[in-house]
C-alpha cells in the first residue's frame, strides 16, 4: 500500500463514525416508520373486517332495526349538513379574522393576545366545546338540541383551522405585491381584495378543505347539543332534516353501534369506520393534492 | 356625482374594515364566552362546593338518591395516569420522528412521511376508540393475559397515536429553525450527524421541542371519545398499567346526557369543563412562551 492510499484509508475512527451515523439513521427511521406502519395496518385491517358489509344499498338506504340493519343514509345526510352549516358559518369568519392579523394588526401586546386566543381556542378540549354549546345555544339562545347548535358549535371549534392556514397562505404573498398596488393609488381593502386574497385562495381554500375533515370526524361537542343516536326518516331523499331538529351523524352512528347497539352483525361498526375513514382521509387527500399542485403552478 | 359614488364607496370600505376587525377579535370573544356560558351553568353549585372534597375525594357517586358524592379525584388520577403513560410512548417516538424528518431523510421521504403524518392526525377520534375496542382490547388481553383489555395502556396507545403527529410537525418546526450555521459549524469539526443532533440541535430547539410535547400533553388531556372507548370507564384510583380508569372528559361525555338541566350532577359536569379549561388553558400558554421564546432567537 502506498504512502496516498494510507492516507486516505479509513481509519479506526472513521469506521465507528460511520457506524453511528448508519445506526442514528436506522434508530430515528425506526421512529418515523412507527407511525407509518399503524396508519396502514388500522386501515387495512378496518377496510377488510368491514367489507362484507360495504355495498351502495348500504350506503344510500335507511336504517331499520334501531341501526342494527339496512344502511346509514340518514347519518350520511347529517354529517353533511352539520358541516356544511358550520362551514357557513366558520369560513367567512375565519378568512375575515386572518386577513386581520395578517394585513391589520400591528406587532403589539393586543394582536399577541388574538394569536394567544386562537390557539387556545384550537387546545380547548372538544368536550368543552361541547359544554360551551350546551350552555350557550342550546338553553342560553333557545335553540334546542338541533342541527343548529351543533353545526354552531363544530363552527367556532374548527375556527382556527381556517385561520390558521389562511394566515399562512396570506403570509406567503410577497409584501411587493402589496406595495405595488398601494403605489397606484388603491386602499387597503381593495388591495386586499385584488391582490392578496386572489393570490392567497388556493392556502384558503386547502383550510377550508381541512376544516370539512376535522368537523365530519367529531363526536364528543355534538352528542351534547344536537346529534342523536337514531332518528327515524320517512323518505330517502337529501332534505331528510329540519335545521331545528336532531339528526344523526356518521360518527355518532359509530360510537353507538360499537358500544351500546346489541345484536348488530360484526361486521357493521367496521363497515361505518370505513365510510367515516373514507371521507375524512378523501378530504384530506384533496387537499394536500390541491396544496401540491397548486405550489407547483406559483409564479413568485 | 362621482364624488357622491366615491363617498358611498368609502363607507363601504369603513363597513368591511370594520367586519374584518370584529372577526379578528371574534377569537378572544370565543375564548371568553366558552368560559362564561360553561362557568354559568356550573356557578349555583359553586356555592355549595367543598373544593378539597371536591378535587382530591376519590367517591364520584353522583347518581346516589340519598347522599350523592361529587369527589373527582379519582377522575383526575385517571386522567393524569393516562396521559402520562401516552406521554412515556409518544414522546420518544414523536421527537425521534421530528429528527429523523428534519435531519436524516431526503426529500421524497421527508415529504411522503409528512403527508402520512398528516393523514394519521386526521383520523377521527371516534374511529381511534373503536379500534381501542376491537383491536387493542383482543390484543391486549391476548398478549398480557389480562381479564380486560379495555384499560389503561389501552387509552394511552391511542393517545400517544392520536398525539404523535401534532409533535413531529411543531418538533420538526423547531429543528428547521435552527440555523443552518450551527449544523455546519458542527460538520467542519467533524461530528457525525447522530453528534449533531444530540448535541447542538436538541440544546439549541429545546423550547421548540418542550412545546412540542406539551401541545401534545393538551391533546391527550382533552381527548373524550377515545378514552371514553377504550380505558373501561370504572372510578378508581389504578394500580397498574392494566386496571380501568376513567377519564374527567369521558365522564362529562357519558353522564351529561342523563342529566337534568340545573340538578347538582349537571352543574358539577360544568364545573369539570372549568377545570379541564383551566388545564388546557394552562398547558397552552406555557407551550406558547416555549415558542415565543424560540422566535425571540
Amino acid at each position: 500500500m502506498s504512502d496516498r492510499q494510507a492516507m486516505f484509508a479509513e481509519t479506526p475512527l472513521g469506521r465507528r463514525k460511520r457506524r453511528t451515523e448508519r445506526v442514528a439513521k436506522y434508530f430515528f427511521g425506526f421512529m418515523a416508520m412507527a407511525m407509518v406502519v399503524p396508519l396502514l395496518l388500522i386501515v387495512g385491517y378496518v377496510v377488510v373486517k368491514g367489507w362484507p358489509c360495504l355495498s351502495w344499498e348500504f350506503l344510500t338506504t335507511n336504517p331499520r332495526g334501531g341501526g342494527i340493519r339496512g344502511g346509514i343514509w340518514p347519518a350520511l345526510v347529517g354529517t353533511i349538513y352539520l358541516v356544511g352549516l358550520s362551514l357557513c358559518v366558520s369560513a367567512p369568519i375565519g378568512v375575515l379574522a386572518a386577513v386581520y392579523l395578517n394585513e391589520y394588526a400591528k406587532d403589539n401586546w393586543f394582536t399577541r393576545i388574538v394569536n394567544l386566543a386562537v390557539v387556545n381556542l384550537a387546545g380547548v378540549p372538544s368536550i368543552v366545546h361541547g359544554l360551551f354549546g350546551v350552555g350557550a345555544f342550546v338553553y342560553a339562545m333557545h335553540f334546542g338540541k338541533s342541527i343548529i347548535s351543533a353545526s354552531l358549535t363544530l363552527a367556532i371549534m374548527t375556527l382556527p383551522v381556517i385561520i390558521a392556514s389562511t394566515k399562512e397562505a396570506l403570509a406567503a404573498v410577497p409584501m411587493s405585491f402589496r406595495e405595488a398596488c398601494w403605489n397606484v393609488g388603491a386602499t387597503r381593502w381593495q388591495t386586499i381584495r385584488r391582490i392578496v386574497l386572489p393570490n392567497s385562495i388556493s392556502g384558503i381554500l386547502t383550510g377550508v378543505i381541512l376544516q370539512v375533515s376535522r368537523a365530519a370526524g367529531e363526536t364528543a361537542p355534538v352528542m351534547l347539543t344536537g346529534v342523536t343516536v337514531y332518528k327515524a326518516v320517512s323518505d330517502n331523499g337529501f332534505f331528510l332534516y329540519t335545521l331545528n331538529e336532531q339528526c344523526m351523524s356518521l360518527s355518532m352512528h359509530l360510537y353507538y353501534i360499537a358500544t351500546q347497539a346489541s345484536g348488530a352483525p360484526p361486521a357493521l361498526p367496521y363497515a361505518i369506520a370505513v365510510v367515516l375513514l373514507a371521507v375524512v382521509l378523501l378530504v384530506n387527500a384533496t387537499a394536500i393534492t390541491f396544496r401540491v399542485v397548486l405550489r407547483s403552478r406559483k409564479k413568485w | 356625482m362621482p364624488a357622491r359614488r366615491g363617498q358611498l364607496e368609502v363607507w363601504l370600505e369603513k363597513a368591511i374594515e370594520l367586519m374584518i376587525r370584529l372577526c379578528g377579535i371574534s377569537a378572544i370573544i370565543f375564548v371568553f364566552g366558552i368560559f362564561f356560558f360553561v362557568f354559568r351553568e356550573g356557578a349555583p353549585f359553586l356555592a355549595k362546593l367543598d373544593w378539597s372534597q371536591f378535587l382530591f375525594s376519590p367517591d364520584w357517586i353522583p347518581t346516589s338518591q340519598t347522599q350523592p358524592k361529587y369527589g373527582v379525584g379519582a377522575l383526575i388520577v385517571g386522567t393524569l395516569s393516562v396521559t402520562v403513560l401516552a406521554m412515556a410512548i409518544a414522546v420518544p417516538f414523536g421527537l425521534g420522528a421530528a429528527v429523523f424528518v428534519s435531519e436524516f431523510c431526503g426529500k421524497a421521504t421527508k415529504e411522503t412521511l409528512k403527508i402520512v403524518i398528516e393523514l394519521l392526525a386526521a383520523i377521527p377520534s371516534v374511529v381511534w376508540g373503536f379500534i381501542g375496542l376491537c383491536v387493542l382490547n383482543p390484543l391486549i388481553i391476548q398478549t398480557f393475559h389480562t381479564p380486560i383489555g379495555v384499560n389503561m395502556l389501552n387509552g394511552a396507545v391511542l393517545l400517544a397515536l392520536m398525539s404523535v403527529p401534532i409533535m413531529v410537525s411543531i418538533g420538526e418546526d423547531a429543528l428547521k429553525a435552527v440555523p443552518d450555521s450551527y449544523r455546519e459549524a458542527g460538520l467542519a469539526l467533524g461530528a457525525t450527524r447522530w453528534q449533531i443532533v444530540y448535541r447542538i440541535l436538541l440544546p439549541a430547539a429545546k423550547n421548540g421541542l418542550l412545546a412540542a410535547v406539551l401541545l401534545g400533553v393538551g391533546r391527550a388531556i382533552g381527548e373524550t371519545m377515545a378514552v371514553l372507548m377504550a380505558t373501561g370507564h370504572s372510578v378508581r384510583i389504578p394500580h397498574s398499567v392494566f386496571d380501568p380508569v376513567r377519564t374527567l372528559t369521558a365522564t362529562i361525555a357519558a353522564e351529561l346526557g342523563e342529566t337534568s338541566k340545573g340538578s347538582e350532577h349537571y352543574q358539577v359536569l360544568f364545573l369539570i369543563g372549568i377545570l379541564l379549561f383551566s388545564i388546557t388553558f394552562a398547558v397552552n400558554l406555557i407551550a406558547d412562551l416555549a415558542v415565543r421564546g424560540v422566535r425571540k432567537k
